[in-house]
């Protein structure tokens, strides 16, 4: 058996264009298969991690999905706000840990501004467990403070101090500006890849202060204005926020809590799982993931191939030696066991360096992957999918070595001592 | 002990058309024997036989004591191995290996081989039969790179290490010119005459036949009338 894989080994050795070239189109297919999975994996598991350790999400009462898209993703619009006393209501309920309440419908250059409170700072949680944290400054304490994310604070050049004009509504161009009311960067968030970094984030004060003097959503006549100097936190009431998020106490609570929002007598409410609507939503986008594994799956089958006509087309050549390995003594079975084990070699080699290049080329790249588009590659290491992969590779390389052998050991019965 | 032992031998590539019928043919151990007949009169098919590559239909081939036709076929190819030696035409040799690896790997593959070399290591018998083959420089040179002259004599010394007890040779010299023909049939028989190995040799030429004892036509010994 040694005897044969030195034998196996030289073989191959000996024709070394056909063989790397094998072995480069195997690992390439080993590669691509692995990288398109670790890519979907880290993905995935970038996406579910917008947002962590949120039970329920609350909002006027709508779909689910919309309510996801615009309280977590920021896309969309609301069509109804809720009460601020509903939201009152369910801060204070006892199976509740915490809530986070969120209120947009203002933007600058196209980022939403999203109003909250203190609660945000302190508990909101994404990638697992990672909280908000600073870059620069600190969490906003006057109506017109706010703390904007890492994008924002990147593509527009703005720092602890710069003083920005919000507008009304969400387009990019808006006619509306809150001009006579100008609010001060107090803090720039720290990079989190997700949609925190293109927002920026003013108190629930801020927000009221912003449309105090408008009357029935238009703005104040010329000259009418209050002007922002004027304007106490004790004069503004809170009345209707867009959304908000719930940590309960238990699994069990969460349950029953969300059954208890949904049938809300005073006002129509939705309470969702974030986890569930978040896996909804990525099964939605999935087909990409499947069209890029059946690529990955093709390019294999094509290197697999290409292993096949290589050993199959050198078997003519290959007829002398294997009536010299006859005259030697060799058993027919052990010349099927060597063309298996070549390409058995093959494909092993050519598995572990797709391996090795997917993994490589992985942890070169997973620093500006996961900072531009916030997937954590290497957060999912050696999956049973990949394992499984690498098994079946080498598995239908064996098997592919069989037919070769299979010519080659009849041709050693046949031929005998005689082969031309 | 007779080295080779035919009787009552009938053999057939296909079905109802026998190729040889051979009644009874008796090679003694030590001898050397020519082996002619015109081409396609069944030389190399007999060879097969008694190299045990091939299986006759009927009859008993004893060869070194052992009757091929009741072994199953990896013995035979043990046997084979263990106390043959074969030498093609050409081609003897495999490619992808060096010289010193050609030489060596029946050895490697048969520990009774390996058990039979005269000096002290492995390598020492290689360099003693290379040297013997006027070799010595070529030992680690891919086979490729030698002349035809060069890769039959390193088939010599492949089939002969270990000291088989019968060295099989099918037409070896055909690619060869006259006077290395010579000179490669005379090494060939001094070194089976040194391992004291049976010899059967087979040659279109019959110039060469003087150096043999024993002289014989395969068309002779074979019952079926050729067409
Ligand atoms: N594998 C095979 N299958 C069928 N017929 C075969 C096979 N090998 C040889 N033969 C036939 O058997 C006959 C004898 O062939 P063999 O090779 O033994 O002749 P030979 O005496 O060695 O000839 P040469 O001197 O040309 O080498 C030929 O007619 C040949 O066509
Ligand atoms: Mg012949």
């Amino acid at each position: 058996m040694l005897v044969l894989l030195r034998l196996a080994f030289s073989s191959l050795k000996s024709r070394k264009v056909t063989t790397s070239l094998t072995v480069f189109s195997i690992a390439l297919s080993v590669l691509l298969l692995v990288g398109v999975d670790r890519i979907r994996q880290g993905a995935q598991e970038g996406f579910s991690g917008t947002l962590s350790q949120t039970d329920l999400v609350v909002g006027a009462r709508g779909g689910s999905l919309p309510l996801l898209l615009y309280a977590v993703f920021h896309i969309g619009t609301p069509s109804n706000d809720l009460s601020y006393a509903s939201y009152e209501h369910f801060r204070d309920h006892p199976a509740v840990q915490w809530t986070i309440p969120f209120s947009m419908g203002d933007s600058h250059h196209g980022y939403r501004v999203i109003a909250t409170d203190d609660n945000f700072y302190e508990h909101y949680r994404f990638h697992r467990d990672r909280a908000i944290q600073f870059a620069d400054g600190a969490r906003p304490e006057g109506i017109f403070d706010a703390t904007i994310g890492s994008e924002v604070a990147q593509r527009l050049g703005y720092h602890v101090g710069s003083k920005i004009v919000l507008s009304h509504g969400l387009e990019t161009v808006s006619l509306l500006k809150h001009a006579d009311k100008p609010f001060t960067v107090v803090g720039v968030l720290g990079r989190t890849a997700t949609p925190v970094d293109s927002a920026i984030y003013i108190t629930l004060y801020g927000e009221e202060a912003l449309h105090i003097d408008w009357a029935d959503g238009t703005p104040p006549a010329l000259g009418e204005e209050l002007p922002a100097a004027k304007i106490r936190k004790e004069d503004l009431h809170i009345k209707e926020i867009s959304a908000f998020l719930v940590r309960t106490r238990s699994r069990v609570d969460t349950l029953l809590l969300q059954r208890e929002i949904n049938t809300y007598k005073d006002e129509p409410l939705t309470a969702i799982i974030p986890a569930l609507t978040l896996q909804e939503l990525w099964n939605l986008l999935g087909y990409a993931d499947v069209a890029l594994s059946l690529v990955s799956g093709a390019v294999l089958v094509v290197g697999l191939l290409a292993m096949l006509i290589a050993l199959y087309t050198a078997l003519n050549e290959r007829r002398r030696e294997v009536a010299v390995l006859r005259a030697i003594g060799f058993h027919a079975r052990q010349i099927f066991a060597l063309f298996v084990l070549e390409s058995t070699l093959i494909s092993a080699v050519g598995v572990a360096f797709g391996l090795a290049a997917a993994y490589g080329l992985l942890w070169i790249v997973r620093a500006p992957v996961e900072a531009h588009f916030g997937i954590p590659l290497m957060m999912v290491g050696f999956s049973s999918r990949v394992s499984l992969y690498a098994c079946v590779v080498l598995l239908a390389g064996a098997l592919l070595g069989c037919v070769p052998a299979i010519r080659a050991y009849r041709n050693g019965l046949i031929d005998g001592l005689n082969a031309q | 002990m007779p080295a080779v032992y035919l009787q009552n031998v009938i053999f057939s590539y296909e079905r109802n058309a026998p190729l040889l019928q051979i009644d009874e043919l008796l090679i003694d151990e030590g001898e050397r024997v020519f082996l002619y007949g015109p081409s396609g009169s069944g030389k190399t098919t007999l060879l097969g036989l008694v190299a045990g590559v091939l299986h006759a239909n009927k009859g008993e081939v004893r060869v070194l004591g052992k009757d091929l036709t009741r072994l199953s076929s990896s013995a035979r190819d043990r046997h084979r191995g263990a106390e043959m030696g074969y030498i093609f035409q050409s081609f003897n040799l495999i490619p992808y290996l060096s010289v010193r690896e050609n030489i060596a790997l029946s050895c490697h593959v048969h520990a009774k081989r390996m058990k039979r070399i005269t000096a002290s290591t492995l390598d020492g018998e290689i360099l003693r039969i290379a040297s013997r083959l006027d070799l010595d420089g070529f030992l680690n040179k891919p086979v490729t790179k030698l002349s035809t002259g060069q890769q039959q004599r390193v088939a010599i010394a492949r089939a002969v290490i270990g000291a088989p007890r019968l060295v099989i040779a099918d037409e070896p010299t055909s690619s060869l010119d006259r006077d290395r023909q010579e000179s490669f049939l005379r090494l060939l028989i001094e070194v089976c005459n040194e391992a004291r190995s049976t010899l059967i040799f087979v040659s279109h030429d019959s110039s060469l036949m003087s150096r043999f004892e024993r002289h014989i036509s395969v068309s002779e010994i074979n019952q079926v009338v050729s067409c």
